[in-house]
């Protein structure tokens, strides 16, 4: 506060002082003498710029981000209670709350909420400690720290198609890399595509490839913020490196660790590309039985493969409604960790 | 007195003492790694790359080759012909010039109006600012899939399907991009620099020119950087607004994942040349990237 004001009356000042003769007098005298004017102008077109700049930096943004993101997410509010069908775009009729209804009553919708539950634990859980004992290592002082860290990231530089289709093939059930190395190890050949588990381990599997590193670089800045006289006295006290990982890291980690998983929440339900590519031709359905149709992929499924715009509005406000539990659940459960510590 | 004699020095040197506090922080805590370290490292990195240079070798091969067993391990003659398929059979070409187009764009925008924005939040008082910034933050969260069916709708309308501008007006701005910047400027701008421009009488354009972009130049590059890949890589949107006349990259991707008589070898090639750019982006700037990372996460 004080220092824009500050700002403000020092020009106002130096204004002032411009006329040299009478100094304070500037100040009411709009437009009376030209020289005096024209200081009085400038001082006011001063005040104006710096009470409007601040509205007029945050406007491109403010109208960009609103326009394309804050009021699209009302209209498919308005669109999931409307019949919308791509093949006639211009009649939409008030449908009320039918497409929830239809939604609700289908099988493919639980079965791609499940899905979308069982993808996101098992791509999640696996991700986030494999992302914390890397972040460890790490940490560690080691040669050519920075060429470790970029290698960990690169998966994160591949698009998601690329890295399905890579995956898909590594995949594929005669000539695979996955099966052929299996066979070592005397497994038999498995159907990744049309197995029920077998897919979906496959799906979460090019999730934690490309995400690992990523969330490891974000536990690793926070690790190295922890500050050293933590584990000095827990040194002291006689802990082992493995106590100080445990009672010294990890809760001086919860806070990331839950940024971390809300982030990975939100990415596992609108979870998409993945089972889309991953299902090759008829992709949009999640596998024949729809075993790893996620609720992303079921939205774009109803949207643009059926043409049920209305419906895929439904099926995307319910994502929304499950994120808002999800942030719900995150807040009370801070609040709780909070008031504990 | 000018501002940008005023700024030099200054940025410089809080640069410097950043810097060293770093170091002193590590100094105290940091064990050399084992070699056990090493190796699980290794295999880490293997994993990250294994699958990366197998691309290559599998777009090096012929389609029939890909499905026998064992797999191919090693380079064969095909690499040329699968690329060339993949540039002009798939697309790839064009999609390469679009998506230059549409991530340069979208990078470009983004990264300028967050930094204006966020300085505005950084370091000016306005009315509903704290209201405001929750608002940006909060809906950083809001999946893509909430806005796609009335963008669809609305770009029908004007007639826009299946061109540029239709994937790249939606992505102008982001939440992640002004708050990035914010969290920087809070920081690495200090406020007396500010007072001293408007003490010389500069106008708010001429603060932002001298004092603003020139502070904020290191995490505009490194939010240049994270808007480009994520861009370049954006499927969802991208895929129902385009469609394989007039493709992105990751639309030319899934036309040919999705494709009917699918030849493994130039899907191969066509995944290798999509990733290409991001891979040398990765390899000359790596470090910022990873930088940029790692320091958003301490503040976000």
């Amino acid at each position: 506060m004080t220092g824009s004001k500050q700002a403000l009356a020092q020009p106002a000042s130096s204004a002032d002082a411009a006329p040299g003769s009478q100094p304070g007098a500037a100040r009411g005298a709009h437009g009376r003498g030209a020289p005096a004017g024209a200081d009085s102008w400038r001082s006011r077109l001063y005040r104006w710029d710096m009470k409007a700049s601040p509205y007029a930096f945050i406007a491109p943004f403010f109208i960009l981000f609103g326009a394309f993101s804050l009021v699209p997410l009302l209209y498919t509010a308005w669109y999931s209670l409307h019949d919308v069908q791509l093949s006639s775009l211009d009649r939409q009729t008030w449908a009320g709350l039918d497409n929830y209804k239809n939604l609700w009553a289908s099988d493919f919708f639980w079965t791609a909420l499940k899905n979308t539950f069982t993808i996101g634990v098992i791509s999640t859980v696996p991700q986030l400690l494999a992302a914390l004992g890397l972040a460890h290592l790490l940490n560690y002082r080691l040669r050519g720290s920075t060429v470790w860290r970029v290698v960990m990231l690169t998966p994160y530089a591949t698009s998601v198609a690329a890295a399905t289709l890579v995956f898909t093939l590594l995949y594929s059930w005669d000539g695979g890399m996955v099966n052929w190395i299996l066979h070592f190890f005397g497994v038999d050949p498995v159907n990744w595509r049309e197995s029920d588990w077998g897919s979906q381990f496959a799906v979460s599997s090019i999730v934690i490839w490309r995400w690992t590193g990523y969330n490891a670089l974000i536990y690793l800045a926070a690790m190295q913020a922890i500050p050293t006289d933590l584990y000095e006295s827990a040194a002291l006290d006689g802990a082992n490196r493995w106590q100080q990982f445990r009672h010294v890291t990890i809760p001086q980690l919860r806070p990331t660790i839950l940024f971390t998983v809300v982030v990975s929440t939100i990415g596992a339900t609108q979870l998409f590309g993945e089972p889309l590519l991953f299902g090759g031709v008829s992709g949009s359905k999640g596998g024949s039985e729809h075993q790893y149709q996620t609720l992303g992929l079921y939205m774009y499924d109803q949207g643009w493969i059926i043409g049920n715009l209305g419906k895929a509005s439904a099926i995307a406000w319910s994502m929304f409604l499950i994120l808002v539990i999800v942030a719900v659940i995150n807040m009370l459960f801070t609040r709780r960790l909070r008031k504990s510590q | 007195m000018t501002t940008s004699e005023l700024t030099l020095p200054r940025g410089a040197g809080t640069e410097r003492r950043g810097r060293g506090r770093r170091r002193v922080m590590g100094a105290g805590k940091q064990l050399h790694a084992g070699p056990v370290t090493y190796v699980v490292l290794t295999v880490f990195a293997l994993v990250s790359l294994a699958p990366l240079v197998w691309t290559a070798v599998a777009a090096s091969r012929t389609d029939r080759r890909l499905a026998e067993t064992p797999p191919p391990l090693w380079f064969g003659g095909n690499l040329f012909t699968n690329l060339q398929s993949a540039w002009d059979e798939a697309g790839l070409g064009t999609a390469m010039v679009n998506s230059v187009i549409v991530a340069g764009t979208i990078t470009v925008s983004t990264v300028v109006f967050a930094t204006l924005a966020g300085f505005a939040f950084a370091k000016l008082r306005f009315r509903f600012s704290g209201l405001l910034l929750l608002l940006t933050i909060g809906t950083m969260m809001i999946p893509p899939q909430l806005a796609v069916v009335p963008l669809y709708l609305w770009m029908s309308d004007l007639g826009w399907s299946n061109q540029l501008q239709t994937v790249v007006l939606p992505s102008l701005v982001t939440a992640f991009g002004t708050f990035f910047m914010r969290q920087y400027l809070v920081q690495a701008l200090p406020t007396e620099l500010i007072e001293a421009a408007r003490v010389d009488g500069a106008s708010s354009l001429r603060v932002v020119w001298h004092v603003v972009f020139p502070a904020a130049r290191p995490a505009m590059a490194v939010l240049g950087l994270l808007t480009f890949v994520f861009a370049w890589n954006d499927f969802l949107w991208p895929i129902i607004a385009l469609n394989q006349q007039n493709p992105t990259v990751q639309v030319a991707l899934n036309s040919l994942g999705t494709g009917y008589v699918p030849d493994q070898a130039v899907i191969m090639a066509g995944a290798l040349l999509g990733t290409l750019p991001l891979l040398v982006a990765f390899l000359l700037f790596g470090k910022q990237i990873v930088g940029g990372i790692m320091q958003g996460a301490i503040k976000g």
